[in-house]
């Protein structure tokens, strides 16, 4: 089958430089688009002042385009959130919900992507109802199939019966790659160890992650080996992340429009030691995939606290790796030296 | 998260009837302020009560309590707001200073608080 995967970054890879200003938007698309990385993926509420509750000035909205412009990007996607618990003790009501992802889709075209992602918690129903506007608009919804969700979970199986039934072709998914955890990350195991878990637990919850042993016997047997608080939280990871296969990906192909490049560490020979990426790219290949891989760096709340993150590299990294995974012959690097 | 970027350095000053300090919402994007439940300042040990707490950003000054029905205003990424607690007084020199922020994050199914401290000098 014929594929067209193409690369990019979600800009949330760089949350810790963007946050204090260290880069700023326009620099974070320039490394972005110079690491041939040229989709660019948004949080909106991260990357524009303003969204949604105050808006988002014209001016901020032209420096966007400007600075796409500029270094060739592509806009793929605006992440939205929908804060449904706006009102305290109260849901929102079903149709503002639906009111409020149309102004994310406004927001969307607006920015020029093709695709706005919603979080795995939104219901169907809303985004059924949001869909005709969304097809109105040429943009595509995507629900974030994220852990501990997964392709064979009854919530996601619900969301792929609802868009089967409405007939529309603007709803689909968005898989983060976090869900295919195949070996325990090593940032976490060594975050877990600071926090005061005894080198004999971590060690013990590193192989049963790997033996694939049900979270619930990992959390008995850490609270006898005499494990507590960040030990039992450490196993509790477990309940949350699990090595689902890549494989699943398979009967979905025709809803997946973008794709999450979840990573947590890349190493200095371009491996991601927890996430199997040759895997994926294979099964990628294989079902015919044709979009990005945005890069989605999130080691930084891990290793924040005894190192200052750096973002840039780590996507460089995971760039190079999805290079050569996809038989590009030049090798991605930075062309504008970084500020000291 | 961005928990050790959260309090602002060198941002501890006296205000009239109190002392502020500099914050950012400790979370990889902004926040609309209904959402923002609580922010519990502590100095020295001392934990202030929620009326004294104010919460300003871009020239707009609210109490705790107006921020939970305040639905047209945010607290932006990385965004620098203003806490000021009234009714206190700090003396000059070294404190310790901590801040909670409980966010009420809709796709979460718990209520998480970012606690985060720093030494902070007031300048005499």
């Amino acid at each position: 089958m014929t594929y067209d995967i193409k690369r990019g970054v979600s800009l949330y890879s760089y949350q810790n430089e963007t946050f204090d200003g260290t880069l700023t938007r326009d620099d974070v698309i320039r490394i972005s688009c110079e690491l041939g990385a040229n989709g660019i993926e948004v949080i909106g509420e991260q990357s524009f002042w303003g969204w949604p509750e105050c808006g988002v000035n014209e001016a901020d909205v032209a420096a966007w385009h400007e600075s796409m412009k500029r270094y060739g990007g592509v806009g793929v996607s605006h992440d939205f959130m929908l804060d449904y618990k706006r009102y305290k003790g109260r849901p929102m009501p079903f149709d503002e919900q639906v009111a409020s992802v149309k102004k994310d889709i406004d927001f969307g075209a607006m920015l020029g992507v093709k695709f706005i992602r919603a979080l795995v918690s939104i219901t169907p129903e809303v985004l059924v109802a949001a869909a005709p506007y969304a097809e109105e608009k040429g943009i595509k919804i995507l629900i974030e199939v994220h852990a501990p969700l997964h392709f064979d979970h009854p919530w996601i199986i619900r969301h792929a019966e609802a868009f089967e039934k409405s007939g529309s072709d603007a709803l689909g998914f968005l898989p983060d790659m976090g869900m295919f955890v195949f070996k325990f990350p090593n940032v976490w195991k060594e975050k877990f160890m600071r926090l005061g878990v005894p080198k004999n637990i971590a060690d013990y919850i590193e192989k049963a992650y790997e033996d694939r042993v049900l979270s619930e016997y990992v959390i008995l047997d850490v609270r006898e080996m005499g494990g507590t608080g960040p030990a039992i939280a450490m196993a509790e990871t477990l309940r949350h992340n699990a090595a689902f296969e890549p494989k699943r990906m398979l009967d979905y192909m025709h809803r997946i429009h973008n794709i999450h490049g979840k990573f947590y560490e890349m190493t200095e020979d371009y491996v991601e030691p927890s996430i199997p990426y040759d895997e994926i790219v294979k099964v990628l290949k294989q079902g015919g995939y044709k979009g990005y891989i945005c890069s989605e760096y999130e080691g930084n709340r891990w290793i924040e606290d005894v190192e200052e993150p750096n973002s840039v590299e780590q996507v460089r990294r995971q760039q190079v790796m999805l290079a050569r995974l996809l038989g590009e012959t030049e090798t991605p690097a930075l062309k504008t030296p970084l500020a000291a | 998260m961005m928990d050790h970027k959260m309090i602002v350095a060198g941002s501890l000053k006296a205000v009239e009837g109190g002392f502020a300090l500099e914050a950012r919402l400790p979370y990889y994007r902004g926040l609309g302020l209904s959402m923002v439940e609580d922010i519990a300042v502590t100095v020295d040990g001392t934990t202030y009560p929620r009326e004294a707490v104010r919460f300003t950003v871009r020239d707009t000054t609210y109490t705790l309590d107006e921020m939970e029905t305040c639905y047209d205003n945010r607290w932006n990424f990385g965004e620098k707001a203003l806490i000021s607690v009234l009714g206190a007084e700090l003396a000059p020199g070294d404190h310790k200073v901590t801040v909670a922020v409980r966010k009420r994050i809709s796709y979460l199914p718990f209520v998480p608080t970012m606690t985060a401290s720093k030494d902070l000098a007031l300048a005499a």
